[in-house]
């Protein structure tokens, strides 16, 4: 990889992200047109396989093809800069914004700022609330959802148990339990 | 979680980190509740208020949610480095990961096991993500008042779902909104107490004058 390709790398992945508007999903078709399209840095096929191992693995999928693009088309270099472009500017965009808020921290239009984006950020955690419940009853069906979630609830709710535990307890029974069950 | 107490910050801020990288599935926004654990319940960086704003920004932003809030947590607690070593914590596994395993991508996205895990996590994710509705639902009654707060909600519900609007606009709405609410907030209440004051004026005024007709 020569350092024209490594700058490409930078430009491509910075674009795709700095456009992404609205988390992971949104970002995916921007990729794609840098990766496949513009740079032909992997095939159509080779793409739907990256999206694909990226979907069974946790995480941000846009790091995650940003790795991995990154390491086939340069290796370890390669990787560091797509990463670098897909997640410096935005996270020196929210540091930069919070240190100007946090210097106000007392004034009362920060306050109100503070206090008016609760109800947006209840709302949204309800409208993901409700997709996620779609998208496990789609997966899994309403009685294991609705199961899972009441167990869920009771743990994390009333005996305080720590989420990673409770979801490495799902993946268990996920991957020992459901594979056996009648389709 | 009896976790062995951790002392080093990095290391916290790592350790914290690695766990949301590791078991957020669902897409983007299924780590905002494992990252609001972290940070709010389980080592008590910041108040929930602060997170509330936080991640209202880093919504009003573009790029992937989750290092976004890693970078800024990490930077709150330990400056640059500590946003560096935050963020990695958090992308690093994944990403080794997908390097890894492409090999035994057609096994792994088709194999029952993984299916089946990543369906069941999914349940406890909406779980974490609905209580932190409710909560921050209660946040908003509590500081704005029943009807105002109902009110929000369903102005917030009806830009983002009926209008369809971009959520970053409406974030962006609300705290311009904001901005001026506690000066409204004081005005109405400044003009409320005279309005109050001036009627009780009138109401003794006029009682004083009721009296001299009713002698006449």
């Amino acid at each position: 990889m020569d350092w024209i390709e490594w700058l490409q790398l930078i430009i491509g992945f910075f674009i795709a992200n700095v456009l992404g508007y609205g988390g992971g999903p949104a970002s995916i078709p921007l990729m794609y047109r840098e990766v496949v399209t513009n740079h032909a840095w992997s095939t159509p096929e080779e793409f739907s396989n990256i999206l694909a191992l990226g979907n069974a693995l946790p995480g941000p999928i846009a790091t995650k093809i940003a790795a991995f693009v990154g390491y086939d088309v340069g290796g370890w270099a390669g990787a560091i800069a797509a990463l670098a472009a897909t997640v410096v500017p935005s996270a020196a965009a929210l540091i930069i914004l919070l240190n100007i808020l946090h210097k106000h921290r007392q004034s009362p239009s920060v306050k109100g700022m503070t206090l008016l984006v609760q109800p947006v950020i209840a709302i949204m955690m309800l409208v993901l609330t409700w997709q996620m419940g779609e998208s496990a009853i789609e997966s899994i069906g309403w009685l294991q959802s609705l199961l899972i979630a009441a167990v869920a609830f009771w743990l994390m709710q009333m005996r305080k148990v720590h989420p990673a535990i409770v979801i490495v307890g799902a993946f268990a029974y996920g991957g020992i339990v459901i594979p056996h069950l009648p389709a | 979680m009896s976790e062995a107490k951790i002392s080093n910050p990095y290391l916290q801020l790592s350790w914290a980190m690695m766990k949301t990288g590791v078991l957020g599935y669902g897409g983007g926004p299924s780590v905002i509740p494992l990252i609001r654990y972290e940070a709010v319940t389980h080592y008590k960086w910041l108040e929930d208020e602060e997170f509330g704003e936080i991640l209202a920004l880093a919504n009003a932003l573009p790029g992937p949610i989750a290092t976004k809030m890693a970078a800024y947590l990490g930077y709150r607690k330990k400056g640059v480095l500590g946003a560096v070593v935050s963020v990695l914590a958090h992308i690093v596994p994944s990403g080794i990961a997908m390097v890894a395993l492409l090999s035994a991508v057609q096994w792994l996205s088709g194999s029952a096991v993984v299916q089946g895990m990543i369906g069941a996590v999914i349940p406890v994710i909406a779980v974490m993500l609905g209580v932190m509705a409710y909560e921050f639902g209660e946040k908003a009654v509590k500081g704005l008042g029943l009807y105002v707060g109902i009110g929000s909600f369903a102005l917030a519900f009806g830009l983002l779902q009926l209008a369809e609007l971009h959520p970053a606009i409406v974030i962006i709405f609300f705290l311009a909104y904001g901005a001026f609410h506690m000066r409204m907030k004081d005005a109405w209440k400044k003009r409320r107490e005279e309005r109050l004051l001036k009627r009780g004026q009138d109401e003794r005024l006029g009682q004083k004058e009721g009296v001299t007709r009713g002698l006449d």
